[in-house]
């Protein structure tokens, strides 16, 4: 419509638009400068020193407190541990919830007390749902009674006391924290996708599986590349689990670079290394997030971007 | 009596609050910022005090962390008790809670002005202070009455020699153990030696008992172990070297880890341990509260905890005993050696002289024999002071602390808090099975070295 106008219109209304539009954006900007690019600056300038929080910026050590993290092995360790966790919740904890999702997409009785049920962990604050496992699976807690009364005893262990199973249980917490969350985006998602195209997949003679399969499932792409998403970003900066839960330990056997910074920076007041570390994990992050929008979600972004103008 | 108990705890549980700085919270350490600060009231007033010390007004800027009654009121009464006698000093109180505390001073000393009297846990945060001119030399100053005060929390507030701070109160680490459980594996007498300790552990894992309660989930409970064999191998001359030159390579404090590899050998904790925290649900004081751990290696704040995480949380357990660290064969420590520490006061730099005489009366017998009186958990300092306290678990951590000619600072207190977690954390590779006595004495060398 815009072709109708005169040209110098035209410009006008745009320099107009234009002006109203960053007048709206600005208290966002200013907030964002404020409380996001500065400390993030601020953080990159603190890793360059030796510092601990209380004297004068001085010491100036260059890249040295970056080498210290990533040839210390505790840190590499948090590094793994992180891994784990991304690579487990694709693995496991994704599939789980769209197989979840799928299943209560369905109509049947007690559904909604069913998907209510799934979602109630997430709602489940993380200092809360660490401090309820702790206390399941510590000896002679829930997770011990239950296997013991069932004559099943010699299956438990102090899972997160055991440097070599603490990831693996703190895990499934993650899990059974997360995939509430999950279900219920993929359950949306789901419920985009217009019946007929099922329908229309049955009358062409294809079963249940393969109407999934080749028609809900490719429709579902970009909810469950969100998911993905999330799920990774999630892995990336878990903190707060953990430190409730394990505290990084037993021996630094369940930190993350989260943990791992918080330790050296607001526990030994190392502020510089912290910071290094911090800036690390943010470099982590973006080019994770980079990465993916890049390869991965570039399809969805563009579809609903470039869509409307074509 | 009620009242009081909660005061009790809650004091322990300060108390508590400055020993898990094990943990890193730091010992209030500060840097100075410069020599750029402008002169301020105080310090003008002190110029003039000094030249006329007896008739001119004073003022006394005096930050304290007892922020809860009764140990509050006390002070405020004794600072209004002084400025009864001496009209002509002003004593302006702070009061502060310690983590504030902690905030506050890190901001006075940025901008270079100390003040006059302030909480100060000695050692390693002292030292700094001192290093960076904060603080005052009050050697001279305290000459005439230094021994009313225990030597070994005296100590604990020199720099290299020279006096900066005074102590009113010290507590102390050692066993509080399960007197039923005791008797009931058979043990007549709490350990006096570290092979009697073995041969105690023993004798309740043969009653079906588990000997130890270990919060490992908090590394610096674990390290209390360790700091306490360290001082019984390499005594009071090798930790002050130590501490004081980052140099730890004396092989006394592979000997300390090879003394706990013994221990550990024999299993002594309760299931689970590594997990533990401190306080809190599943932790090692609510493992000694049910039961599970007949002994626990800890400071004067335990009881106060374990209470907390019974059934009856308002009430220690009657249980509950106490024995010093047992003797350790060989080392070049005494028996009656210590691990622990507590509060006192540095007096600023630009502190009138005042100050010195209001810190004698602080410190004076009747001020400590009230504080004693309190039971609060406050362990007064001042020789002759300590029959005050009469809540009988804290005399018995008295009687031990009286015995002590040398008390080793918490070592993250002593050191920084860095080297402090450093400690910590290497110790903690003993208990979990992926260290050595050798590789974790290497990697506190190393950390201290850099």
């Amino acid at each position: 419509m815009n072709s109708r106008l005169n040209p110098s219109r035209r410009d006008r209304l745009g320099r107009e638009r234009l002006t109203t539009i960053l007048l709206f954006l600005l208290p966002a900007l200013i907030l964002y400068a404020i409380f996001v690019l500065l400390p993030i600056v601020q953080a990159m300038r603190f890793s360059f020193f030796d510092w601990n929080g209380l004297q004068p910026l001085t010491d100036f050590v260059g890249l040295d407190n970056y080498v210290r993290a990533l040839t210390n092995s505790v840190f590499q360790g948090a590094v793994g541990h992180n891994v784990f966790v991304i690579v487990l919740s694709l693995a496991i904890q994704i599939p789980f919830a769209l197989g979840l999702a799928l299943l209560l997409s369905r109509r049947f009785k007690g559904r909604g007390v069913l998907r209510l049920l799934f979602f109630a962990p997430y709602v489940i604050a993380e200092v809360i749902t660490g401090v309820i496992w702790t206390l399941m699976l510590q000896p002679n807690g829930l997770a011990d009674g239950l296997l013991t009364g069932a004559g099943l005893g010699d299956l438990y262990s102090p899972w997160l006391a055991d440097p070599n199973t603490v990831m693996a249980a703190m895990f499934v917490i993650i899990s059974w924290k997360y995939f509430g969350f999950h279900m219920i985006l993929l359950l949306a998602g789901l419920q985009q996708i217009p019946s007929e195209l099922e329908e229309a997949a049955a009358i062409d003679g294809a079963t249940r599986f393969q109407a999934t399969r080749y028609v809900v499932l490719p429709l579902l792409g970009p909810t469950l590349r969100v998911s993905v998403f999330l799920s990774m970003i999630g892995a990336l900066q878990l903190f707060d689990l953990i430190w409730v839960t394990t505290g990084g330990g037993p021996v630094n056997a369940s930190n993350t670079m989260a943990t791992y910074m918080f330790d050296w920076g607001f526990e030994r007041h190392q502020l510089g290394y912290g910071s290094a570390v911090a800036v690390i994990l943010f470099i982590f992050a973006l080019v994770v997030g980079l990465a993916y929008q890049r390869w991965v979600l570039r399809r969805d972004v563009d579809g609903a971007l470039t869509g409307g103008a074509a | 009596m009620s009242p009081l108990r909660r005061a009790a705890g809650l004091l322990a549980a300060t108390a508590l609050v400055s020993a898990a700085c094990a943990t890193g919270g730091g010992s209030g350490t500060a840097t100075p910022a410069g020599p750029s600060a402008a002169p301020t009231a105080s310090q003008g007033a002190s110029a003039t005090a000094s030249a006329a010390p007896s008739a001119a007004a004073v003022e006394i800027d005096w930050y304290h962390i007892q922020n809860n009654d009764p140990g509050k009121a006390l002070w405020q009464e004794l600072a209004d008790e002084y400025t009864a006698e001496h009209p002509n000093v002003t004593i302006n109180l702070n009061v502060n809670e310690n983590e504030a505390f902690k905030t506050k001073l890190a901001t006075l000393v940025q901008s270079n002005t100390p003040p006059d009297l302030f909480q100060s846990w000695g050692g390693g945060g002292l030292r700094e202070q001192v290093e960076a001119g904060l603080v005052q030399d009050i050697t001279a100053g305290v000459a005439d009455w230094q021994d009313t005060i225990n030597p070994g929390a005296m100590g604990m507030y020199q720099v290299d020699g020279k006096q900066y701070g005074i102590p009113f109160d010290l507590g102390l680490v050692g066993f509080w153990y399960n007197t039923d459980q005791f008797e009931d594996a058979g043990i007549t007498e709490p350990p006096a030696t570290w092979a009697d300790l073995l041969t105690a552990v023993q004798a309740l894992k043969d009653a079906g008992l588990t000997p130890m309660a270990l919060a490992g989930g908090d590394t610096w409970t674990g390290a209390f172990y360790w700091a306490y064999l360290a001082v019984r191998e390499c005594g009071q001359e090798g930790m002050d070297n130590a501490v004081v030159t980052g140099d730890w390579s004396d092989p006394c404090f592979v000997k300390a880890g090879e003394d706990f590899v013994e221990l550990i050998e024999t299993e002594p904790f309760q299931e689970g341990f590594l997990a533990a925290k401190w306080d809190g649900a599943g932790s090692g004081a609510a493992s000694m509260a049910t039961g599970n751990g007949a002994m626990q290696l800890m400071g004067q704040w335990l009881p106060g905890t374990v209470a907390a995480n019974s059934d009856d949380p308002e009430n220690p357990p009657e249980w509950l005993g106490w024995f010093p660290f047992p003797s350790v064969d060989g080392g070049a420590g005494a028996a009656t050696d210590g691990l622990g520490g507590g509060n006192g006061f540095a007096v600023g730099r630009d502190a009138p002289p005042e100050t010195i005489d209001f810190l004698r009366f602080l410190v004076s017998e009747d001020a400590a024999n009230r504080w004693g009186a309190l039971n609060t958990g406050i362990l007064p300092t001042t020789v002759g002071t300590e029959g005050s306290v009469t809540d009988p678990q804290l005399v018995d951590v008295l009687a031990g602390r009286a015995e002590a000619e040398f008390v080793q600072l918490y070592l993250d207190q002593a050191t920084t808090p860095d080297l402090g977690a450093a400690i910590n954390e290497a110790v903690a590779t003993l208990y979990a099975g992926t260290g050595t006595p050798e590789s974790v004495a290497a990697a506190i060398n190393e950390f201290a070295q850099q």
